[in-house]
């Protein structure tokens, strides 16, 4: 603030009463007090807001990024993925791994020319940017909606190709309009 | 019967006495952890959540997983403490809080297998004396608990306590005072009987709002629990027990606040009287009695959830500066009214 600088306009004048003495402010006391139990009070109507986690989820909104899933066309059942390591490529955690093979007529698992042999995510890694749903070129990998994602061990957390493909075992209630 | 320190106004065999004392015991003690659970859901209520639900049915039996796991700690102490008086404050505070239950009635004599048995420990005639006797010996177990400690902060805050309960004791009797001298008893089952026509909250209703002030700060309480203040402190003149000694603390508080309970609903809400003239059959007595002592706890978790923590200076200005010449006000004005009638 310069040294010349006028408030003018800019200050807001509040106006408070005087300080209460001693018995008017052990009878605003008891009024505020009366006025703080009702607040209180009106807490317990209102009743909990608690969702009991284990038992009822948090819906999530149709965009929230949680556990990757992979897809097949829903029609020929191949699998979307071409193995092209687009998504390790763009993954900044590195969490993905991709080892691809070719597709031949007696064993044709995807569309393309190749397939993924290996796909593998650690989730311990990952840190749910999306990327790998943003590079992916055929819409294979796209971000689920789970995010009950802890286990004992480090090496539970590494999800295979068929973990990713299959359909989660307890879906995630999802948000509805306006909620 | 009269004995060197009190008359007793109800003389019953010894026996009888045992009996009665066992059960008010017991009941008591049943009662505490289901008070504790029911503190702790109630406060969840008041904060829009649940409170402990998981343990049990409905959480009902939190207090026992609690009890448990407190119970099952290695007893253990500091290098520098007392080791007697370190044993001993817990169980003082502990002895004094029960032995104030002995005197709350919880409903008059009655008979049962036909014989009157009066349904209260014993019925003296130094009532209120007796309740601050006690109040005035659990300061010991506060005090020589903090100091036996040999930890410089359970002094201090062995300190605080004492200068809070001996504060707002001062109060707590001149309050009562005012009712004796309406009552011209000293009994409390006298002064329940002499609430017949009205409850003494009415005429005495300053005293009664002082009373109830002063029981916050006596049985450390929020928003007066900065003996203990959770937060800031880590636990005062008990921040060195661990395991039951802890629980015997926590105990001896709850059993205040029933004992506190106990005194107000007798001298103030008339004990185990209903309003409008309805008598129902002696053996209601108690549960009404209960009923209102449930009221007062109740009150006693309302306060908690919405009050917060005073400042130590304010503590002691209120105590001093308002609530006594307040209490001594209403005594004096109570006097004068009494005595011209």
């Amino acid at each position: 603030m310069s040294p010349g600088y006028d408030p003018g306009a800019d200050v807001i004048q509040v106006v408070r009463s005087p300080a209460p003495g001693p018995v008017a402010g052990a009878y605003r006391a008891f009024g505020e007090t009366l006025r703080g139990l009702k607040t209180t009070f009106a807490r317990v109507v209102e009743g909990p807001t608690t969702i009991q986690y284990p038992e009822e989820k948090t819906p999530v909104y149709p965009r929230f990024r949680g556990r990757h899933r992979l897809h097949r066309f829903e029609d020929t059942g191949l699998e979307k993925c071409v193995g092209c390591s687009l998504c390790a490529a763009a993954c900044p955690a590195d969490c993905i791994r991709v080892v691809a093979a070719e597709n031949t007529p007696e064993n044709r698992v995807s569309a393309g020319e190749r397939y993924a042999a290996v796909y593998e995510i650690n989730m311990s890694r990952c840190i749910f940017c999306g990327y790998c749903e943003v590079a992916c070129p055929f819409d294979a990998i796209t971000m689920g909606h789970d995010y009950e994602l802890s286990d004992y061990t480090r090496s539970d957390l590494i999800f295979t190709k068929e973990m990713l493909l299959a359909e989660p075992v307890e879906r995630t209630p999802l948000r509805t309009e306006g909620e | 019967m009269s004995t060197p320190l009190a008359q007793v106004y109800f003389v019953e065999p010894w026996w009888v006495q045992i009996i009665k004392s066992l059960v008010i015991f017991g009941v008591a003690f049943g009662v505490l952890p289901v008070l504790v659970v029911y503190e702790r859901k109630l406060l969840g209520r008041f904060q829009n959540r649940y409170g402990p639900n998981r343990v049990g049915p409905f959480g009902l039996l939190q207090p026992m997983a609690e009890i448990v796991k407190f119970a099952l700690k290695e007893p253990f102490r500091t290098e520098t403490s007392v080791a007697y008086l370190f044993r001993i404050a817990p169980m003082i505070a502990m002895l004094t809080a029960i032995a104030g239950l002995a005197l709350v009635p919880f409903g008059d004599v009655q008979h049962i297998f036909g014989r009157p048995i009066g349904l209260y420990g014993i019925d003296v005639s130094i009532g209120p004396l007796y309740v601050f006797a006690l109040a005035g010996i659990s300061f010991y177990g506060i005090m020589l608990g903090g100091w036996s400690s040999g930890s410089k902060y359970s002094f201090l805050g062995a300190m605080r306590g004492a200068a809070q309960l001996i504060s707002y004791e001062v109060s707590q009797g001149l309050s009562l005072v005012g009712v004796i001298i309406t009552a011209q008893t000293l009994s409390l089952t006298g002064i329940v009987h002499a609430q017949a026509g009205m409850w003494y909250v009415i005429p005495q209703f300053v005293g009664f709002i002082i009373f109830l002030v002063a029981s916050f700060a006596e049985t450390n309480r929020a928003p007066f629990d900065l003996v203990e203040a959770d937060a800031e402190l880590v636990g005062g003149y008990f921040t060195e027990y661990g395991g039951t000694p802890f629980v015997a603390y926590l105990f001896a508080e709850y059993m205040n606040m029933i004992v506190v309970s106990g005194i107000a609903t007798t001298v103030f809400l008339g004990g185990w009287l209903l309003p409008f003239g309805i008598h129902p059959p002696g053996w209601v007595d108690p549960i009404v009695v209960i009923a209102k002592m449930m009221l007062f706890f109740t009150f006693f978790i309302w306060v908690r959830a919405t009050l917060p923590r005073l400042r130590y200076d304010q503590l002691m200005s209120f105590g001093w500066k308002i609530l006594l010449p307040l209490a001594t006000v209403n005594l004096l004005v109570t006097a004068v009214i009494v005595g011209s009638r």
